[in-house]
């Protein structure tokens, strides 16, 4: 069985690219929805389905280091 | 005792920089001060130090720029088109606040020109070749003796003043021989571990640039040079007055066109003539004070050059209309004749 | 939970100064990272280039050297050969090393100075906003070939930086590679981990060459433009080694 993780995002850092998500191929993550921005007016990222693995493949392409990866 | 010898003035600036604890020279070949390069890679190298001949003279300078990151003391040579092509380099290096010791050899232009002496590229020096609001000091010997002393001391004012100093000399300088004694270098030292690059432990991360988008902050930095220049203005300023006490006429020139008007000076006073000499050692911070004062006394000022009359314009802002200012120049390569400068000071002093 | 993956520490704690899905952040990271695993951080100077990345110094916790446009190669030259010991990493994007800097990189290269350059292909000039670069593709628009680029117009031929440097005996390691998914990043940080050990192993110069996005001055978004690194750059830029142990590949 796949083991669990978890994403803690730096909202404040995320400029809502979304490249973390092309990577992420257990559809956990989102960007948050329009209106739902940071103080610079970025949608930012958020985890959506209880999904991931912890596989950190998301924080490797992040271009602005928003994201820190878990796992069990 | 230090021993006399006898040496080109290219090679004299060579070894008087290698005694003053150059580190990294990096240059780029072009007549008349191939000697330098020539120098550096025979006896610089031996020892210990750096030396490259470079892709071109804008690598040349830009690893001066690189080499003085480190605190290592760097230099390069040129002559006329090299220089201007080390323009953008010398004003990065003002802009980043780097020392550096450059050395023009001048020879005649514009363009290629050729490669006879010339005094051609005095407001490319001292007007700021490069873009930007900046100032360098900039020293002119008249003997190989003054070529070596000023080379010792332009890498300790370098150092002082965190800014790039430059020798302007021609190519009768750079290729005569003349006998002299290598003084002791000063021995000062200069601390640099609160900006220079490398070995960086328990401090914070240093930046060496010329850059800052943010608003307001290039202005207040150019406030922050200009205090430096003030300062070299006030204190840097060299000048020899040769015999203008009782001189009804002075001469004012720089380096060769100097050595000349000595000659000249010597001559007339023999036949009668009361004349005597202004020589800028430094054409910046240019002696304005002195050209001055002096026309308290002297209504007649002859300037020399071996140009079309540059160094006159800031002689013309000393005097301010209070003197008679005349002009003896022959510029791309041309030398002033003793017999030329005569016959025109005999015109001068008749009216 | 264990955390597995944490931002790199040499980075401010601050967003990068790269617009949206600009692959500089990512190269850096990259970068950052290969520094922070041979533990030389200390020991590093990173030297700057003139386009976006010159941002790098408000970024990075590094002593930083930033000369003028496109001569960083050579002051990189001067600042190792007066610090030997030091690790001299040399960052620029295409304008800065193939149009205006390609005499300094080529010397460089050619003296075998024992440096890492990465160096970064947009395809684009980003920080004066979208001009043609020399490596932008045939057909590919900028604002000064608004058309699409046409070797026919005069407009020259995209360079092929690796391939063109590859001859160069003082060339040590040569590689291209990609940041156009997670894969691609890993093996970048991979390439440029190598290349700054082979300069501590004094071994000369290693050269990484990065296909990157630039999707605000392409016009694309950050997901298509991921694509067109993938479908169209690294088409015309074959990813790889060109260059090992001083051996063309």
């Amino acid at each position: 069985m796949a083991k669990k993780g978890k994403i803690e995002v730096r909202i404040e850092h995320c400029k809502g690219c979304g490249l973390c998500i092309t990577s992420c191929k257990v559809d956990a993550i989102a960007l948050s929805n329009a209106g739902e921005t940071n103080s610079y007016g970025y949608q930012y990222l958020k985890m959506v389905k209880d999904t991931c693995t912890g596989c950190t493949l998301c924080a490797v392409m992040c271009p602005d280091q928003a994201i820190d990866v878990y796992r069990e | 005792m230090a021993e006399k010898v006898l040496m080109k003035g290219n090679e004299a600036i060579a070894e008087a920089a290698i005694r003053s604890g150059l580190k990294c020279y990096f240059g780029y070949p072009i007549t008349p001060q191939n000697e330098i390069p020539a120098y550096m890679a025979a006896h610089l190298t031996k020892k210990g130090g750096t030396f490259i001949q470079a892709e071109s003279e804008i690598a040349a300078i830009n690893m001066v720029y690189g080499a003085s990151c480190t605190g290592a003391r760097a230099m390069t040579s040129s002559s006329s088109p090299g220089i201007s092509l080390k323009q953008e380099g010398i004003s990065y290096l003002v802009g980043a606040k780097l020392p550096a010791v450059i050395v023009n050899i001048m020879r005649g232009g514009p363009g290629l020109g050729n490669i006879a002496p010339s005094q051609a590229d005095y407001f490319q020096s001292v007007k700021g070749g490069g873009h930007g609001d900046y100032r360098m000091i900039v020293y002119t010997p008249e003997t190989v003796q003054e070529a070596a002393d000023l080379t010792m001391k332009a890498f300790d004012k370098a150092d002082e003043y965190r800014n790039p100093v430059l020798i302007l000399g021609d190519a009768i300088l750079g290729q005569m021989m003349e006998p002299l004694i290598f003084k002791e270098p000063s021995g000062r030292t200069f601390d640099k571990s609160s900006w220079k690059l490398g070995n960086r432990k328990d401090r914070p991360s240093h930046l060496i640039n010329s850059l800052s988008l943010s608003e307001g902050v290039v202005e207040e930095w150019n406030w922050e040079l200009k205090k430096k220049f003030d300062l070299m203005t006030e204190k840097e300023m060299m000048v020899e007055e040769y015999l203008t006490d009782d001189a009804d006429l002075v001469f004012v020139a720089y380096g060769t066109s100097a050595r000349i008007c000595r000659a000249v000076v010597n001559q007339s006073r023999k036949e009668g003539y009361k004349t005597g000499l202004i020589r800028p050692i430094t054409v910046w911070p240019f002696p304005s004070d002195v050209i001055s004062k002096c026309t308290r006394k002297t209504k007649d000022f002859f300037v020399v050059e071996m140009s079309l009359g540059q160094m006159i314009e800031d002689v013309k802002l000393a005097v301010l209309g209070r003197a008679s200012i005349h002009f003896h120049g022959r510029p791309g390569g041309g030398i002033p004749a003793e017999p030329d400068i005569m016959k025109q000071l005999k015109e001068i002093m008749k009216k | 939970m264990k955390k597995v993956y944490e931002r790199n520490n040499i980075a401010l704690d601050m967003p990068s100064p790269y617009c949206p899905g600009c692959g500089h952040g990512i190269i850096h990271r990259m970068v950052m990272d290969a520094i922070k695993e041979v533990g030389q951080a200390d020991n590093t100077i990173f030297m700057a280039p003139v386009g976006c990345s010159i941002l790098a110094y408000t970024y990075l916790d590094l002593d930083v050297c930033q000369p003028a446009h496109g001569r960083t190669p050579a002051a990189a030259t001067g600042v190792k050969r007066a610090l030997p010991d030091s690790l001299v990493v040399l960052y620029q994007g295409d304008g800065d090393l193939a149009a205006i800097g390609t005499a300094e990189i080529v010397h460089a290269v050619n003296r075998g100075e024992n440096i890492t350059a990465v160096f970064v292909n947009n395809a684009i000039y980003g920080m004066t906003g979208g001009q043609m670069a020399p490596t932008t593709l045939e057909g590919q628009r900028a604002t000064t070939c608004p058309e699409g680029r046409n070797p026919m117009l005069g407009q020259g031929y995209p360079i092929r930086v690796c391939e063109l440097l590859q001859s160069l005996r003082g060339l040590y390691y040569a590689e291209r590679t990609s940041v156009h998914d997670a894969k691609n990043v890993l093996k970048t940080r991979k390439a440029i981990k190598k290349g700054i050990e082979n300069q501590m192993a004094k071994k000369g110069f290693s050269f990484i060459e990065v296909l990157s996005p630039c999707p605000v001055n392409w016009g694309m978004t950050p997901r298509k433009a991921l694509e067109y690194v993938e479908k169209e750059m690294a088409a015309y830029y074959p990813l790889g080694e060109f260059k090992v142990d001083g051996k063309i590949v």
